[in-house]
């Protein structure tokens, strides 16, 4: 290491951005826009989904037919890189924990392949304490992030419909798709039993909103990121947009080691390891803004300990890495006899659901304290690896064409049997509140490092009887649900109490958050209420690491609304030289 | 990704999202998005470094022996034969997907390798040959006997176990080839615009959508 040295950026930013997802993308966009001199930090590769996204290639176009590997744990035409594991960067677990940690690494993160169900919070989720006496309020409430969700639905764009519920929102939507056959047939079971059913809301374009961005066309792999940026993706809708101001320094592969402060405590840059040629840099600006992930996020502050920071930085509350927590998630699904032998036609839609159900229920009626709500799916796929496999287990329990046959067999019958059974599926997902708590966390692990030497984050989550008995509750609904549609349960009908009810473990469903909560009091929080560190003033983090709670909403469209009032308040301050 | 190469972006989706529209209406499907990818002119875009590397080790190794891919292809053609509507799983190159699976996911090797040596062995006993070198009508005795989950006898469950794991990787390879698509009617992943199923499903299944629906969903 004779030649080993920092090499220090000359340039002074007026941000350091470090993470180009949902939350740094948003604060990169608007930073930008306002004409501040931004420096984004990624820890993985570019990515531009017009180039580098496998939208529209067939099943035959990957050798594996689609089948997932650890780079793409959700399959070859994924549009997210890494995910569960990551060469060279490992993470641990305490003893009876099994948190499971997601982590992207590319322009844009996780938004290139999520979901894009963009549910607002209500006005309850941000308030849940004052309702239940559990977790905590946020300092903020609903009115307060109401004009930053108006702001991002006209932005980025999100099809729904204004339903008049309370705690889900209306907002400024754009014409959802009709429902698919399934989707028809599940809102009419569902709601004979009185569970409602109403279009979802999915950042998607069903119509043109500007230039930059194209208009979906329906091909059902939002999943693989938009050529024509017909979905929302940070690296196609914010981080494209933010580098065309010429405000924007992207730096890719670089990995954050450390958040620099000065003898006053105030943070002056990062310093990062650049995973290419394996040299220390650091870039110093006027503010920090962390967006790495709630968990990553609250290791570089833990990892950024000094003498007027010695707990690690922003954490003199003892609260980072504290309150961590996912969403709940259990499943269940089967096959509609009513729906073998269906004609074909196309019916992919958008990625994902046409339909879903938003929580429906009182909690104070209930022996669990947080709600969830369904996601639906089923239909004609794209035929991928693991196409109908283990049809030995449904074609001796079914009459094809009216002939009673073995199970399993081979030749032309067979044939016939998986084109009976295509396009018959359905499957429900709920996904729920948790109650944060202390005792659920992360923490740097004393003994390990990573292979940049960055001390790695041990986790120690466990669910506990909220939880569990909600997802008991899922499965109830779904098994009701699937019932009333003269569906037959074909997978997760067998779970209970020995397994939790079929409840995935903390971290599985990849909504991370709560570890550098916002709140007024400093001794319990790590941020105030413009997600701005009470210890460190020219310090932000707008990921999810600043939510108090995470309602049974998912967070990304709660994760950008926050960011962008972050990202305008901190242009009001460094303008005002307020930081 | 320069100022320069993001604006060049920024006019190809505009320009695709209007071609779009056209290419509906036009016998050619094949959209001009697939041309995107050559303006980065990689040999693998899209794919992170790892992802090549992996690639590339992966191919440049064999797994089955000549005899083994000789069994395996048989067994293939046994499970999805060629009939009146597709050909066979061989037709559809099922066994080359076969060969490159097991070196993808390595938890198949231990099961195919030792399944296809417990194949051999049952007819080497009964027939004095290995399982290619049988006959069609020995093959097909032997294949009866593992091919039935349910009516198999106990100690033929290791070949049951086997013979399960090829007829689902056949059946996954044979259904995700370009013939497999086309026989089970797959016709998606084109451009097109959703207008809702259509309504002779609707008739059908007795479903209709709401005025509700018809009125705030898209319609084209």
């Amino acid at each position: 290491m004779g030649n080993f040295q920092v090499k220090v950026q000359p340039k002074k930013y007026d941000a350091i951005i470090v993470g180009s997802g949902a939350g740094g993308g948003m604060a990169a966009y608007v930073l930008a826009n306002a004409g501040l001199k931004v420096c984004l930090i990624e820890a993985g590769p570019n990515f531009n989904p017009a180039v580098d996204s496998k939208q529209l290639q067939n099943p035959w176009d990957s050798p594996r037919r689609g089948a997932s590997t650890k780079y793409r744990p959700f399959g070859d035409f994924d549009g997210c890189y890494w995910g569960w594991e990551i060469d060279g960067e490992p993470y641990t677990n305490a003893k009876g924990s099994d948190w499971e940690w997601w982590r992207a690494r590319m322009v844009g993160g996780r938004t290139n392949h999520w979901g894009r169900i963009s549910l607002r919070f209500g006005p309850k989720d941000f308030k849940r304490r004052s309702i239940d006496g559990l977790g905590d309020d946020w300092p903020i409430g609903y009115d307060d992030v109401k004009p930053y969700y108006d702001k991002i639905d006209r932005l980025l764009g999100i099809f729904g419909t204004n339903e008049g519920l309370t705690e889900a929102p209306d907002g400024i939507f754009l014409p959802p798709p009709k429902p698919r056959l399934h989707e028809l047939m599940i809102k009419k079971a569902a709601t004979s039993i009185g569970i409602p059913v109403i279009p979802s809301r999915l950042s998607i374009l069903t119509k043109k909103i500007n230039d930059t961005r194209g208009v979906c066309f329906y091909c059902q792999q939002c999943g693989r990121s938009c050529k024509i940026f017909a979905d929302f993706s940070s690296s196609s809708a914010l981080i494209l947009p933010a580098l065309a101001t010429g405000n924007v320094d992207l730096v890719v592969n670089a990995m954050a080691r450390e958040v620099l402060t000065n003898k006053d405590g105030l943070a002056t840059g990062v310093s990062y390891v650049n995973k290419e040629d394996m040299q220390e840099y650091q870039v110093m600006g006027r503010t920090v803004i962390l967006a790495a992930s709630a968990c990553e996020s609250a290791r570089l502050l833990l990892n950024s300990k000094s003498p007027r920071h010695p707990n690690g930085l922003a954490n003199s509350s003892d609260v980072v890495g504290k309150y961590l927590h996912d969403s709940t998630g259990a499943d269940m699904g089967g096959i509609i006899p009513e729906l073998f032998d269906r004609k074909r036609y196309n019916e992919d839609g958008v990625g994902g659901m046409h339909v879903y159900t938003p929580w429906w229920l009182d909690n104070k009626k209930l022996d669990f304290p947080r709600g969830y709500h369904i996601e639906y799916g089923g239909g004609f796929g794209m035929p991928l690896y693991g196409f109908q496999w283990g049809i030995e287990n449904l074609n001796g329990t079914y009459k094809v064409k009216g002939k009673q046959k073995e199970a399993g067999g081979y030749g032309a019958s067979l044939k016939e049997d998986y084109r009976y059974f295509f396009g018959s599926h359905v499957g429900m997902a709920g996904r729920g509140e948790t109650v944060a708590r202390r005792d659920n966390y992360c923490e740097i692990d004393p003994s390990v490092v990573d292979v940049y030497g960055i001390p790695v984050l041990r986790f120690h989550t466990k669910y506990s009887d909220y939880e569990i008995k909600q997802a008991k509750h899922m499965k109830e609904t779904f098994s009701e649900i699937l019932h009333s549609m003269g569906a037959v349960t074909t997978w997760g009908g067998d779970d209970g109490p020995e397994n939790n009810y079929g409840l995935h473990a903390p971290g599985n469903i990849i909504h991370e958050a709560g570890t550098v909560r916002m709140g007024n009091d400093p001794k319990k929080s790590a941020l105030n209420k413009h997600a701005q560190a009470h210890d460190c003033k020219n310090l932000f983090n707008v990921d999810g690491g600043q939510f108090v709670s995470q309602g049974d909403k998912n967070i990304t469209w709660t994760i950008l609304a926050l960011s962008m009032r972050t990202s305008e308040y901190i242009v009001d301050q460094l303008k005002k030289n307020q930081i | 990704m320069d100022r320069r190469k993001s604006l060049k972006v920024m006019v190809l989706g505009t320009v695709s999202s209007g071609f779009l529209l056209d290419a509906c209406n036009t016998s050619d499907k094949k959209p001009i998005l697939k041309k995107a990818p050559k303006a980065g002119e990689k040999k693998h875009p899209g794919l992170m470094k790892e992802e090549v590397a992996h690639l590339e080790e992966v191919k440049s190794t064999t797994f089955f022996t000549p005899h083994e891919m000789t069994t395996i292809t048989i067994l293939g053609d046994i499970i999805i034969p060629k009939d009146d509507v597709s050909g066979s799983a061989s037709d559809a190159k099922v066994p080359d997907f076969i060969e490159f699976i097991v070196k993808d996911k390595p938890e198949h090797q231990l099961p195919m390798r030792g399944g296809l040596r417990w194949l051999d062995m049952q007819c080497l006993n009964r027939y004095n040959n290995s399982f290619a070198q049988c006959n069609h009508q020995q093959q097909m005795e032997i294949v009866d006997e593992i091919a039935w989950p349910k009516k198999a006898k106990p100690e033929m469950q290791p070949g049951v176990k086997f013979f399960n794991l090829v007829r689902n990787l056949t059946a996954t390879g044979f259904y995700t080839s370009e013939m497999g698509v086309k026989d089970v009617g797959y016709i998606g992943n084109t451009p097109n615009q959703w207008n809702g199923v259509p309504d002779d499903v609707l008739k059908q299944y007795n479903l209709a959508y709401t005025p509700k629906e018809l009125k705030e969903c898209i319609s084209f």
